[in-house]
């Protein structure tokens, strides 16, 4: 067969690129630290941390001996004129002063910092937030409100929401958050990768175009088997890069998570965002983590996997149809613009939608924007991780890869006419009129 | 025995007919030269040979039988627009090529080596092609042409881009070529080489017919009786020489021969060129 010929050209032309190779290694490894690096940094953040002292010249009084020392931040109360305060930060006794101007008739409201370097954002965060407390407990003593009564009042909530379904044994708790992220995530994997590798497409053609030597193909080849073994050779070449990533993926998370305690990691994130949200103090960090494993199982990863897997090749093969289409019509990159817009709006329209789509996954634009197969890959990527009904899953895959056999079909018309079609400024008329013949 | 046959082939693009019944015949073993200005058809209807494109009606057999897809790997196609994967390596891209032309992989790679042992070229075989010159290029593009051994060699304006001492070497190439017994047919420009090379030639002008046959029927066909004659007069030290028109040779010789001594009497007959030129300009108006 000549079509495996040539699927086998484009796709070791590619693999053995360099550029593959640098970034089918490097990407695995740049998620990685994605996952790891805040963790470990979080983990280590004393050794970065610089010790701070800070003077507080307070004004009014109230808030003397309310803010704490901790191993990096030591606050110093001084009675000197902020003058005098900011002297002794210039001369290097102090990193900062904190002052507190006195107010008539109003408990203080702003505060400055001053310092010859920038405070660390967290101090400005802890000084901002002590300060807000003390001002709430002051009102509320003023109103005659105990604070602890309001303190004790303080709740969270915690809304579970659970998807029920005909079966009565069958309900299954969300955690539409999570859910939002993903959709996001895996719409923008596809979006993007419909474009890379659509773009690869095109730029082959115009290659083989405009070194001429597709005549001499053409005179062995039909163009259709040309133009479909360039689309399914690099159609590998994704796959073989998806593949790679994953592998690298885990393997890498393997093997830092045996040398670095992942337990500790989590829990360490937690009692991190503890002390930024107070709120969530009475949130056990072994709780977070099996909500965390909650989220994960709650999400049917294998069927996101499978519909990933059609959807990139239903919406690669019809996109990169029509980028060869246009690979084919034009003589150089720079002409391509004309042609490429409008398609690719086509595909922009439910990135553009997907906040939207993400936020009601079963409202009637999603619903639609995910059986249009021109827009359904990206709007059913958005959708998916919240569970969509079998039967439109079919619907949308049947449509999109019917739609990409009627477009390789016209795709093939256009490329034929055109890869031996030189230095003619061609038009969409021209095009259509290839179409016909 | 005609090894290549073309009947009455038309094609029309959009409104311009390109082609207007075109018949031709190519000898097995001639080489067979298609003539004609820009634009006349040549390369329709070379494309036409290699089932790039479809004719509208007519015939083509090939060996007696009619052309189908399986002759492709009969037929080692040369275009005028030529050009290689430039990130290729120059071996892979010719076995690659030769794939293409139905060639199995260890063939392509045990016939080219002999190629290139033949052209001395054994040191580019891991280059990739845009380390090689313009006229090192022509050189692979030329062994692609004709690696998988094809009966029926069509080469599209050959000589145009190629260096003189590339031209050379294709020629010889193509007279070895017919030698072993390969039909050849090429489209060109260059004159000079159709006498050189061609047995038969058509001469084809805004996609009409308008001469064919053999190189030497036609120059008879279109000479003008005109003698190149060199001789001594008998009072006269010098020679002299003259072009004569005369329409009998015998009658010329007895004229010059009272007249004094003869050096040397050539006929005269029309170069390709003029006869191109003739004939399109005329067939023009």
């Amino acid at each position: 067969m000549k079509i495996g010929i040539i699927i086998k050209r484009e796709y070791l032309t590619r693999v053995k690129k360099r550029s593959f190779i640098i970034w089918t290694f490097l990407a695995p490894l740049f998620f990685a630290a994605l996952m790891f690096l805040p963790a470990i940094l979080m983990l280590n953040s004393e050794k970065f941390d610089e010790k701070k002292t800070i003077a507080v010249c307070d004004e009014s009084t109230l808030f003397l001996g309310k803010f704490d020392n901790t191993d990096v931040n030591t606050f110093v109360y001084i009675e000197s004129d902020i003058n005098d305060a900011k002297n002794m930060v210039r001369e290097g006794v102090y990193d900062g002063v904190l002052y507190i101007p006195r107010t008539e008739l109003n408990l203080p409201v702003n505060a400055e910092i001053y310092s010859m370097k920038q405070i660390p954002m967290t101090l400005s965060e802890y000084i901002n937030s002590t300060m807000q407390k003390t001002i709430e407990h002051q009102k509320l003593l003023a109103s005659g409100i105990d604070p602890d009564i309001v303190k004790a009042a303080h709740t969270t909530i915690n809304v579970q929401s659970i998807r029920m379904s005909e079966n009565e044994n069958v309900e299954k708790k969300t955690y539409s958050e999570f859910e939002f992220m993903l959709g996001i995530f895996l719409a923008m994997v596809i979006y993007f990768v419909i474009f890379i590798f659509g773009g690869q497409v095109m730029r082959g053609v115009i290659e083989e175009k405009t070194n001429r030597i597709i005549e001499v193909i053409v005179s062995s080849v039909k163009p259709f088997e040309l133009m479909m073994g360039k689309i399914i050779g690099i159609a590998f070449v994704g796959l073989t890069q998806f593949l790679l990533w994953g592998v690298l993926t885990l393997g890498i998370y393997g093997i830092v998570s045996t040398f670095l305690p992942v337990q500790d990691v989590f829990s360490s994130g937690s009692v991190m965002s503890e002390q930024i949200m107070e709120s969530a103090a009475d949130t056990d960090s072994q709780e977070m983590l099996t909500q965390v494993f909650d989220v994960i199982h709650s999400i049917n990863f294998k069927a996101i996997l499978w519909c990933f897997l059609f959807y990139f090749i239903g919406g690669y093969f019809l996109y990169s149809a029509m980028f060869a289409a246009i690979g084919a019509a034009v003589d150089s990159e720079t002409d391509t613009q004309q042609f490429a817009t409008p398609i690719s709006m086509l595909l922009i329209i439910p990135m553009v939608c997907s906040t939207v789509i993400a936020n009601a996954p079963d409202s009637a634009l999603s619903l639609w924007l995910s059986m249009i197969p021109f827009t359904s890959p990206v709007a059913m990527m958005l959708r998916i991780p919240f569970g969509v009904p079998i039967w439109q899953v079919v619907v949308s895959v049947a449509l999109l890869f019917a739609t990409f056999v009627v477009f390789t079909w016209l795709a093939g018309k256009v490329y034929r006419t055109g890869i031996l079609m030189y230095g003619k400024k061609v038009s969409w008329k021209e095009i259509f009129k290839w179409i016909k013949y | 025995m005609n090894f290549l046959e073309i009947k009455d082939v038309n094609k029309t693009y959009e409104t311009k007919q390109v082609l207007h019944d075109i018949s031709i015949s190519v000898p097995k073993q001639s080489i067979y030269g298609l003539l004609g200005p820009n634009g006349a058809g040549k390369t329709t209807l070379i494309r036409i040979l290699n089932q790039i494109t479809m004719p509208d009606s007519g015939q083509i057999f090939l060996d007696g039988k009619p052309l189908s897809k399986d002759d492709i790997a009969n037929i080692g196609y040369l275009p005028e627009e030529r050009g290689l994967y430039k990130k290729m390596k120059v071996s892979e891209q010719a076995i690659y090529l030769a794939q293409l032309k139905g060639m199995d992989k260890q063939e392509a790679d045990k016939r080219l080596r002999h190629w290139f042992i033949k052209f001395g070229i054994q040191n580019w075989w891991n280059k990739k092609v845009e380390e090689l010159s313009k006229g090192m290029q022509q050189k692979i593009q030329f062994i692609v042409t004709v690696i998988h051994e094809p009966k029926l060699l069509i080469f599209d304006e050959p000589f145009s881009g190629f260096d003189p001492i590339n031209v050379n070497l294709l020629k010889n190439e193509i007279l070895e070529l017919r030698e072993k017994g390969a039909t050849i047919l090429f489209s060109t420009h260059n004159m000079a080489s159709v006498e050189e090379l061609c047995d038969n030639i058509m001469l084809i002008n805004q996609g009409k017919k308008i001469l064919e046959g053999s190189v030497s029927d036609i120059k008879q066909q279109y000479k003008q009786h005109k003698y190149d004659v060199v001789y001594k007069p008998f009072d006269c030290s010098e020679v002299t020489r003259l072009t004569v028109n005369a329409t009998n040779p015998n009658e010329l010789v007895r004229d010059i021969i009272n007249k004094g001594e003869i050096v040397s009497l050539n006929e005269i007959l029309p170069s390709m060129n003029d006869i191109f030129i003739n004939l399109v300009s005329s067939s023009n108006n």
